[in-house]
């Protein structure tokens, strides 16, 4: 356990600044906390989460994959992935440090994505331990812990700074490269901020939340159940839930004609908008009442039943904040799983 | 070699059949001749032009070919119509192989076989029946049944003709939708053709074609006495990756593109049905 103190923040930013880029939440323009990098002076976002995840580090809204060089008859395709350059994301909270493990299950699982892997490799990640829990916040119906999250570096803010513990070989290296900025810790500090997470987590609206009613095995039972009419019928289809969501993992894959060579590129994309399985034959999934259970059936029982019953959701509670109708993945899993 | 999967191979168009009105088949080789990839019959590819788009085509050539891979084609959207524009000697991309194949190396070993298939859905059995042609000591009997619109609509009639109707072991019942002059083969629906045809129950069931033929289809083999465990089918839905990762080819907890496209029914019935 290290400390870092509160008058030393800025040069701890700038010391790890001046090896590789470092990524933090900054209030933007409108007020809103976003991932930025950091550049002399910036400030560190006071608010709980940012609004989109942290996900666009590993798995980007857009980026290039390949180009073809096109000429008479003949294609050339060419290989333009470069090597990734290190970079570190400081606060992260609990609940995006546990999306990147789904993420991951599905990536880096044979075949392997190399464009997420090469990300994967070269990025730091350096987790905060929430202080304030939004009453939106149910990480705890999925086993994650606010007050103690995973990552590269687990930093907890206590009165007079912050107190940090690395995790995995990139923390150490981390913490190592930073030594001179650094005291010893206090364990004691860190359970005392810890108590104080969980004692605010217990009060939270969703506290002691289950998904007890939904998960491995259920697709039968789930399926067909009525509840998906009424749950979808203000269903704007608008995918908001699916960009702001960590453990969406989606994508779309498309050709752009720059007119000197065609560029390949990849998308973030949602379930919930209707041509996302539309073929020249058909659809197989013709209303939003369907793409609707898509979304949610994959979360609460697909991606479960795939994956040794987690479930595709980590409580970030962004999808209850963003919804323009006011539905979210609680509402559905409390009115299919008929509990609290 | 790639080492990313969703990276493809150029090849080159060497020759191009015209099979029906509709449907086109293309040969492809490596620049340097040969196959760009091995395949499992029953696996499929991802076809591209770039700049126009991308999408998963069963491979119709059996693996025992090792100068080409084939393609048959229906002009139904962008990118077929594309293709159906190209001249011999035109480059495309080529990905792959995807998926789970038909289960020649084991489970098919020395049984007697009934492939049934509809239209198009020649196109990724044949890759099976021609596989069967070139391991003839190690399958049974090979009853095809197989029907389309018109006589003018059956796909690799040709090849039919000449090869597999020759083959010992091999009987083929073709079948069109309504009566046409310079026909005088059977006229009427598959579903029906395969119940009037009573075949053994013994025998393994593959099967492709558009849904509503698999279901009467079904339907009527079930009603003959065959289980779902003897029957196969291969499967189709909308892909961008083709490696289980892009999430839109999924039934259920299953994804096209990776746990398929051939299913066995019984495997299909655990499944929701949204396809």
């Amino acid at each position: 356990m290290k400390k870092l103190s509160l008058a030393k923040l800025n040069d701890f930013f700038a010391a790890i600044a001046a090896k590789q880029a470092l990524y933090l939440p900054v209030n933007n323009k409108v007020g809103k906390a976003d991932f930025t990098k950091w550049t002399a002076g910036t400030e560190m976002s006071k608010a709980l989460n940012t609004v989109r995840s942290a996900k666009d580090f590993f798995f980007p809204q857009t980026e290039n994959l390949m180009d073809f060089k096109m000429e008479g008859k003949n294609i050339e395709v060419i290989d333009s992935r470069e090597e990734c350059e290190d970079f570190v994301v400081f606060g992260v909270r609990a609940c995006d440090a546990a999306s990147f493990a789904i993420l991951d299950s599905v990536y880096l699982v044979d075949p392997v994505d190399s464009y997420y892997k090469n990300r994967r490799e070269h990025g730091t990640v350096v987790t905060m331990a929430c202080g304030k829990p939004a009453e939106t916040c149910f990480c705890g119906t999925f086993g994650i812990d606010a007050a103690n999250p995973a990552g590269d570096v687990t930093v907890w803010e206590v009165a007079d700074g912050y107190m940090l513990r690395a995790n995995t070989e990139k923390g150490e290296a981390l913490l190592a490269a930073t030594a001179d900025l650094l005291e010893a810790g206090d364990e004691k500090a860190v359970e005392a901020a810890q108590a104080k997470t969980r004692e605010i987590m217990a009060k939270l609206p969703l506290a002691g939340l289950t998904f007890d009613g939904v998960g491995v095995g259920k697709t039968k039972e789930l399926f067909d159940r009525p509840e998906w009419k009424t749950l979808s019928e203000s269903c704007l289809g608008c995918g908001t839930c699916t960009f702001v969501c960590p453990t969406c993992q989606c994508y779309d894959v498309r050709d752009f004609d720059t007119g000197n060579g065609i560029k390949r590129f990849r998308c973030w994309d949602s379930c919930m908008y209707s041509d996302f399985t539309l073929m020249a034959h058909g659809n197989s999934r013709n209303s939003q009442v369907e793409r609707f259970r898509q979304r949610f059936m994959h979360k609460l029982v697909y991606y479960p039943d795939r994956n040794n019953g987690t479930f595709g959701c980590v409580g970030c509670g962004r999808c209850l904040a963003r919804c323009p109708i006011s539905m979210n993945i609680v509402k559905v899993a409390k009115t299919l799983g008929g509990n609290k | 070699m790639n080492t990313e999967t969703l990276i493809p191979y150029a090849g080159i168009v060497t020759e191009i059949t015209q099979q029906t009105p509709d449907v086109k088949t293309f040969r492809v080789e490596a620049p340097g001749g040969g196959k760009l990839f091995e395949h499992k019959p029953g696996q499929c590819a991802m076809l591209s032009v770039p700049g126009i788009s991308e999408a998963m085509i069963s491979i119709t050539s059996s693996p025992t070919n090792t100068e080409y891979m084939e393609f048959s084609v229906k002009k139904c959207g962008c990118l077929t119509e594309w293709l159906h524009s190209m001249e011999v000697g035109q480059m495309i991309t080529v990905r792959g192989p995807y998926g789970r194949h038909f289960p020649v190396y084991d489970e098919l070993l020395g049984k007697d076989l009934l492939i049934i298939a509809g239209g198009i859905g020649l196109a990724p059995v044949r890759s099976v029946i021609n596989y069967v042609r070139d391991n003839r000591d190690k399958f049974g009997s090979v009853d095809i049944v197989y029907g389309s619109r018109s006589k003018d609509d059956l796909v690799y009639y040709k090849e039919i003709v000449e090869e597999w109707m020759t083959t010992p072991g091999f009987n083929v019942h073709l079948t069109i939708d309504n009566p046409q002059e310079g026909w005088d083969g059977h006229v009427g629906f598959v579903p029906n053709f395969v119940k009037e045809l009573n075949p053994d129950l013994k025998k393994t069931v593959l099967m492709c074609g558009p849904p509503i033929m698999i279901k009467f289809t079904l339907g009527g083999l079930m009603e003959l006495g065959f289980k779902k465990e003897q029957v196969y089918t291969t499967m189709e839905l909308r892909m961008k990756c083709g490696i289980g990762k892009c999430g839109r080819c999924n039934i259920g907890n299953k994804y096209v593109c990776k746990d398929g496209p051939v299913f066995r029914f019984d495997e299909l019935d655990e499944l929701p049905n949204e396809y």
